[in-house]
């Protein structure tokens, strides 16, 4: 297969087809994702190859969808269910905490549920309200569920095809605004999987932490910086659950500094996790406090307001020159 | 209109046997044959000795607490006996008997209220789902387990239980819905005991009866005296049927009554009288099908007496189960999250036991 330039969407969408066409036991089915293909065609022609049995349209009801997938799943199949937008799938918070996170623990180990959650989310797509949110944090903050979101296409094939082969329930966070920015994608290279954070640069000087929709507005805050002459390294943490403590730690005692960048609002966040394992770990590495570049904490604004609440570069590098170089 | 008509449920419960135990002379309803009732009859008693010993082992401070079904096991056994052993049962809390009566070991049952861990049988031994405490969702993974098998061509039924307070939960009409639309084999079997721990069903449902909440979703609706056994069972056996040869899901609602208060943690007395519950005193299941089998002359001395040896059996096991005393390890606390444990975990479970090694020392 060799290398493709691919979007994020049909990455997605070859993820889907080659788990279905492989293992049997795959079914996918929502609101929309038959015929229409989804609203963001990422099961495009899904049906129409596989049939009404394996991609179908359910009833517009969330917490339906990820109900009957538990029983599908406790019944011998690999469900992958999309919830259409981030703030759709509220109605399921129910199933999804008190049965999808802990059906294995309840049950001692006995009934696991192989099954993934697809959540369309956070904003940059001028999208109106109850259609924005970033929502990782209330699943990241549930034992029993796995969390991870890409950045690139290719991250976006292998992680839903580990999440869909995984033994445990994947609440799977696809970034929208990157669904339509193509990359190449290599079907053949090795992927880190479930729990590996990657570097997606180099740097010397300061580490940034990223995941999903703020990998590649790190990555271009990167760019920034080392045309005035600063070395960022920009980590992409991939895996919310679990979180790869080692590589993080790893990239931030190499450099010494870091700011966390993340969408969501700041306040009890998946950043300000982050911020504390790595002050924790990296504390006499560090020679400034870690720093946070986050959404404020407000409801998600309406479209001509979001640029100001979403992690912008120029953030970035005012919290990267806060990060007391004046010491050195 | 005329199909919809046939979804309604008949305007009063149906019945079998009077209270007293008379067979009502005008009925369309099979009546099942005598050893099939004995079957049913032993399952009562059985139901009934570990209600009541659950209950007694709760005061002894064994049990924190337990949900009993007294008065409400003809609904129990009928739910059990009418499935077949490839078929699947999703109970709810108030339902031990239920799961017993399916051949699960009560013991294991009862280890969520002995607090060792919370569910504590395997629901594939025997296909019964772990006790829901959360009210409806259940009904959702039983439309689930039912369409999986009916997509690969089984004919798998399943029973889904819930009281009556559970149908104004959101997930009882997805689940109704999910059913009908998909086709799903599932019997919902609603216990309508008339109270939501303390709120009666006047103050629950304006719907004329809780079956009728089936003509919504083009769900046929049945209601059954919850009390009568014998009408259970062939109500229930009826609706498996239907479901099993692919006709959809059927809403079965059985009239009954909770005997006692919800668990010995409530007081019934703060929200209604011993006047209200005495008459149920006398419809009680058990009573009435021992009076008609007696009166048939299935139910002899001797088979009375080798039921309540079998019920008495059961009771002894069941405290010597529980009283015996385990202690969990906390080291599975890590075991069961995921299936094998993060980083995080690992490094969490080796904090507790550096506690606990120092606990010890």
């Amino acid at each position: 297969m060799a290398t493709e330039k691919l979007s994020m969407a049909q990455a997605l969408n070859r993820a889907l087809r080659d788990s279905l066409a492989e293992d049997p036991a795959v079914y996918v089915f929502g609101e929309d994702v038959g015929p229409l293909g989804g609203v963001f065609r990422i099961t495009d022609g899904l049906t129409a190859e596989f049939g009404e049995d394996r991609c179908f349209d359910t009833p517009l009801a969330e917490s339906g969808i990820v109900g009957m997938a538990v029983g599908m799943a406790m019944n011998g199949m690999r469900p992958v269910v999309e919830m259409q937008f981030d703030a759709f799938a509220y109605p399921a918070f129910e199933q999804i905490v008190s049965h999808v996170a802990k059906t294995r623990n309840r049950t001692r180990g006995r009934v696991g549920l192989p099954m993934v959650i697809r959540v369309p989310f956070a904003g940059g797509i001028g999208g109106v309200e109850h259609h924005c949110d970033s929502s990782e944090a209330y699943y990241a903050h549930t034992p029993g569920l796995k969390v991870v979101t890409p950045a690139t296409p290719e991250d976006a094939y292998h992680l839903l095809r580990e999440a869909i082969a995984s033994p445990d329930p994947v609440v799977f966070m696809e970034p929208k605004k990157l669904y339509w920015a193509k990359d190449e994608v290599d079907f053949d290279r090795p992927s880190p999987g479930i729990g590996r954070a990657v570097v997606r640069r180099e740097g010397t000087d300061a580490t940034l932490i990223a995941y999903g929709p703020a990998v590649p507005t790190a990555l271009e805050a990167a760019e920034a910086a080392a045309q005035e002459g600063r070395s960022l390294q920009v980590v992409d943490a991939r895996s919310v659950v679990p979180f790869d403590d080692e590589t993080v730690c790893a990239a931030v005692r190499s450099t010494g500094r870091a700011v966390v960048v993340a969408e969501a609002s700041g306040y009890a966040s998946v950043a300000s996790e982050i911020v504390a394992r790595v002050t924790e770990r990296c504390f006499h590495s560090l020679a400034a406090p870690v720093r946070r570049v986050t959404g404020f904490d407000i409801p998600f604004p309406p479209p001509k307001l979001e640029r100001f609440q979403l992690p912008s570069v120029d953030r970035i590098l005012d919290a990267v020159d806060d990060l007391q170089w004046e010491d050195q | 209109m005329a199909e919809h008509q046939g979804l309604l449920p008949s305007e009063q419960p149906l019945r079998l046997l009077d209270e007293s135990g008379v067979p009502v002379s005008e009925t369309d309803l099979r009546m099942p044959g005598s050893q099939r009732l004995l079957e049913a009859y032993a399952s009562l008693v059985i139901g009934r000795r570990v209600n009541d010993q659950a209950s007694a082992l709760v005061r002894q401070g064994r049990l924190a607490v337990y949900p009993s079904s007294h008065g409400q096991e003809a609904c129990q056994t009928g739910a059990a006996l009418a499935l077949a052993d490839g078929d699947w049962l999703f109970p709810t809390y108030r339902d031990t008997a239920a799961v017993v009566a399916r051949g699960v070991d009560p013991v294991e049952v009862l280890t969520l209220l002995k607090g060792d861990w919370h569910a504590g049988y395997d629901p594939y031994e025997h296909n019964v789902a772990p006790q829901a405490t959360p009210l409806a969702t259940q009904l959702l993974h039983a439309v689930g387990v039912a369409h999986a098998a009916r997509l690969r061509g089984e004919d798998t039924v399943v029973m889904a239980l819930c009281g009556d307070g559970a149908t104004s939960e959101g997930d009882f009409h997805e689940a109704l819905n999910f059913a009908a639309v998909f086709r799903a084999p599932v019997v919902f079997f609603v216990q309508n005991n008339e109270y939501a721990i303390s709120v009666p069903l006047a103050k629950q449902s304006a719907a004329p009866s809780l079956a009728h909440k089936g003509v919504g979703y083009g769900v046929n609706g049945e209601r059954v005296d919850g009390n009568d056994a014998a009408a259970v069972l062939t109500v229930l056996e009826d609706a498996v049927g239907a479901a099993r040869s692919g006709e959809g899901p059927r809403l079965v609602e059985a009239h009954t009554y909770r005997m006692q208060a919800h668990t010995n943690a409530d007081d019934a007395s703060r929200y209604r009288s011993e006047d209200e519950v005495d008459p149920w005193v006398a419809r009680d299941p058990l009573l009435r099908m021992e009076a008609y089998l007696r009166k048939k002359r299935v139910l002899t001395k001797a088979r009375q007496t080798e039921i309540t040896e079998r019920a008495e059996a059961v009771a002894t096991a069941m405290r010597e189960g529980v009283n015996r005393d385990v202690q969990p390890d906390g080291a599975e606390l890590f075991a069961h999250v995921f299936a094998s444990p993060t980083p995080q975990l690992t490094e969490q479970a080796a904090f507790l036991a550096d506690e606990l090694s120092r606990e010890g020392n």
